[in-house]
């Protein structure tokens, strides 16, 4: 199958989606600069000129317009450079949006709000460019959360997204917009709600989240060189969340490992390990674990950000220990081949 | 028998005169603590809902904030909904999921009231620029209070209309109090809000929100500038909120609430009352007596008292329904 590049896949699923629904439109900041979006809507902003607009930095009441022209039949998709921003426009989201079909009992009309946020990692984004709010923003009902990790679902996630009737967040990771994926050239929706068995394994299950699935893929194949084979979990969308593929997972393995981009406090990996302790427990070997960047906010200077971030070797030392057995796992990590600024 | 004219200021006085009786109604029914529900009344403030509303079409939208009843009903929402909103029901406008700050009315045009103050306004300017890419001549109106100009996503609303120039109407019903803090603790001395929308390049005007015939007038001759394409407009009508922030009691009578003078209040509502400003002209005008004036009263009253009583007869949510709509 022909690859490419999770942007190129982003900018590809816009525009079959653009094409199919003229009520689609883009808005926010950098949309329609020449870098568009980090290339996403570059192409989109050639073909629906009138239809990709930029937006003043006015992430609260853009997000409300936005809500208001869904509610008169238009169909936005709402764009943030960084995810950190999103406070801003928690209020409508969050009060307004994600109640909106509730709290109206579907009497005011569909929310088809649709919100991408880009998560940065690494060239020192620090503390407030850096965040993945996808825990939080699962924690209210009414909205889905997705994290689209490769780049075949970045397209058939955001096809999804612009084709359902409640608003939807797609977080997207700046770490994954340079990689490689086969990717279908027709038009195809990859379900919400759904998670992707992305490599089967019978020892022990690893459920990741966004930019953790690539590193988790990479202590998989290590692991494998010491004869443990690792399922890993591409949990995809977290609300709603896909419990019958984790559950059947760890009935196979035994253990559990949840890797993700955010914290552990009240966070993604948390709700894992609490799933795995409520309907899996009878399956657990040994205890769930979690595992996140470190409990602090992210720091700039480079051996503390390198220090910040899980990698491969974490998780697979990690999965090594869980499963009692030893093995140098030290040099496996990618090189982060990501150039700054931005 | 009376002109197009005479017949619209009739028209008018009737539809403050029911939304007064709808709302003092509900007042007096809140009292017997079946309406589970935090309840903003608007006596006091019908005349900018009734001049605003009777100058829309059907198709132009509006969206409202806590004090929401005359919005809604001016706009056509059905009393019987709204009661049954407040007490809670099936058949509430909301089925009884939304409360007395979420109200719909979608067909009529009234897309929603919201509790967070500024949400709306910066809805109804999305509303506004959906319209303007389609090309209708539709306009949005966003009801506010003079605390929503508090708020930041405000200033953002204005702005963003103004650079798109989008069809939005922006009502401010300045009533001089946010909860119990009055303007003099959140606005600096001299502090006028048309000049701040003038800073975003909004023209705006302060009129006086007790009088509906001006209201009107100032509506109808805005309008067909907003829906040619001339861009947001900031009205500014100065009010007053007869009852207390939230429930039915007059601050006078709650014990220590010191933050308005009794005599204040009465000034407003005995010599700026909207009702009986649009009586007074009514019947100094000729164009309605005093016998027919209280039949129209009688008659809403009944209406009203008849839809009280299916409301409150009609049936709850049944609990297998609590998680409906979610998605």
């Amino acid at each position: 199958m022909r690859k490419i590049k999770y942007s190129e896949a982003l900018s590809e699923g816009l525009i079959q989606a653009m094409e199919r629904d003229p009520n689609i439109f883009v808005t926010g900041i950098s949309v329609d600069y020449s870098v568009g979006a980090f290339g996403s809507t570059t192409e989109a902003v050639r073909r629906f000129p009138t239809r990709v607009f930029d937006a003043p930095a006015m992430e609260n009441a853009l997000t409300g317009i936005a809500i208001g022209a869904a509610a008169m039949g238009k169909r936005p998709i709402v764009y943030h450079p960084r995810c950190d921003f999103l406070f801003l426009a928690f209020d409508q989201m969050i009060n307004l949006a994600a109640k909106w079909k509730y709290m109206y009992a579907n009497q005011a009309g569909s929310m088809p709000l649709v919100v991408r946020a880009v998560v940065g990692k690494g060239w020192g984004q620090g503390a407030t460019h850096s965040q993945s709010f996808h825990s939080i923003l699962a924690h209210f009902p009414g909205m889905h959360v997705v994290l689209p990790a490769t780049p075949a679902d970045a397209k058939g996630l955001l096809m999804s997204a612009t084709q359902t009737d409640c608003p939807v967040v797609i977080i997207e990771h700046r770490a994954l917009y340079n990689i490689e994926g086969d990717v279908p050239e027709e038009a195809y929706t990859t379900p919400i709600g759904k998670a992707n068995v992305i490599r089967e394994g019978k020892d022990i299950t690893i459920v990741a989240t966004s930019f953790m699935v690539q590193e988790a893929l990479v202590a998989a194949t290590e692991l494998a060189k010491q004869g443990v084979d690792a399922e890993i979990i591409d949990i995809r969308s977290i609300r709603p969340l896909d419990e019958e593929t984790v559950l059947n997972s760890l009935q196979k393995t035994g253990h559990i490992l949840a890797v993700d981009t955010s914290w552990e406090m009240c966070g993604f990996s948390s709700e894992i390990a609490a799933l795995a302790a409520e309907k899996g427990y009878y399956h657990l070997k040994s205890p769930a674990r979690r595992m996140s960047v470190a409990n602090c906010p992210a720091p700039v200077s480079l051996p503390l950000e390198t220090a910040f971030y899980p990698k491969a070797s974490n998780i697979a030392k990690t999965v090594l220990a869980m499963l009692g057995k030893n093995g140098d796992m030290s040099n496996i990590d990618q090189d982060d081949n990501f150039k700054g600024p931005y | 028998m009376y002109s197009e004219r005479e017949n619209l200021s009739r028209k008018l006085y009737q539809e403050i005169l029911r939304l007064r009786l709808c709302e003092e109604t509900l007042v007096k029914l809140y009292r017997e603590q079946e309406m589970r529900t935090p309840t903003h009344f608007g006596t006091g403030q019908e005349a900018i809902a009734v001049g605003v509303c009777q100058a829309l079409n059907l198709e132009d939208v509006v969206y409202s904030h806590h004090r929401c009843h005359n919005h809604y009903l001016a706009k056509g929402g059905d009393f019987y909904a709204l009661t049954a909103e407040l007490y809670g029901r099936e058949d509430g406008c909301s089925k009884g999921r939304g409360g007395s700050v979420h109200l719909t009315a979608r067909d009529k045009g009234f897309v929603i009231s919201s509790a967070i103050l500024t949400q709306t306004m910066a809805v109804a300017t999305g509303s506004a620029l959906a319209f303007k890419m389609d090309n209708s001549k539709n306009v949005a109106v966003s009801f506010f209070g003079d605390a929503a100009c508090e708020e930041g996503a405000c200033y953002e609303s204005l702005n963003y209309a103004s650079v798109h120039k989008l069809p939005v109407l922006f009502v401010c019903e300045n009533n001089l109090y946010s909860t119990e803090s009055p303007l003099n603790t959140r606005q600096a001395p001299g502090t006028s809000l048309c000049e701040r929308a003038a800073a975003f390049k909004v023209p705006g005007e302060v009129i006086d929100g007790n009088n509906v015939f001006g209201i009107y007038d100032a509506i109808e001759s805005l309008l067909p500038k907003i829906r040619a394409g001339g861009g947001p407009f900031f009205l500014e009508c100065m009010t007053y909120r007869w009852r207390e922030h939230v429930g039915p009691n007059f601050d006078f009578d709650v014990a220590d609430r010191s933050y308005r003078t009794e005599a204040e209040q009465r000034d407003w509502m005995e010599n700026k009352c909207p009702l009986k400003y649009a009586e007074r002209v009514l019947l100094e005008k000729g164009i309605a007596t005093e016998s027919e004036i209280l039949g129209w009263q009688q008659g809403y009253q009944a209406e009203i008292n008849d839809m009280v009583v299916r409301a409150k007869e009609s049936a709850w949510p049944n609990v297998s329904t609590l998680f409906a709509n979610i998605y």
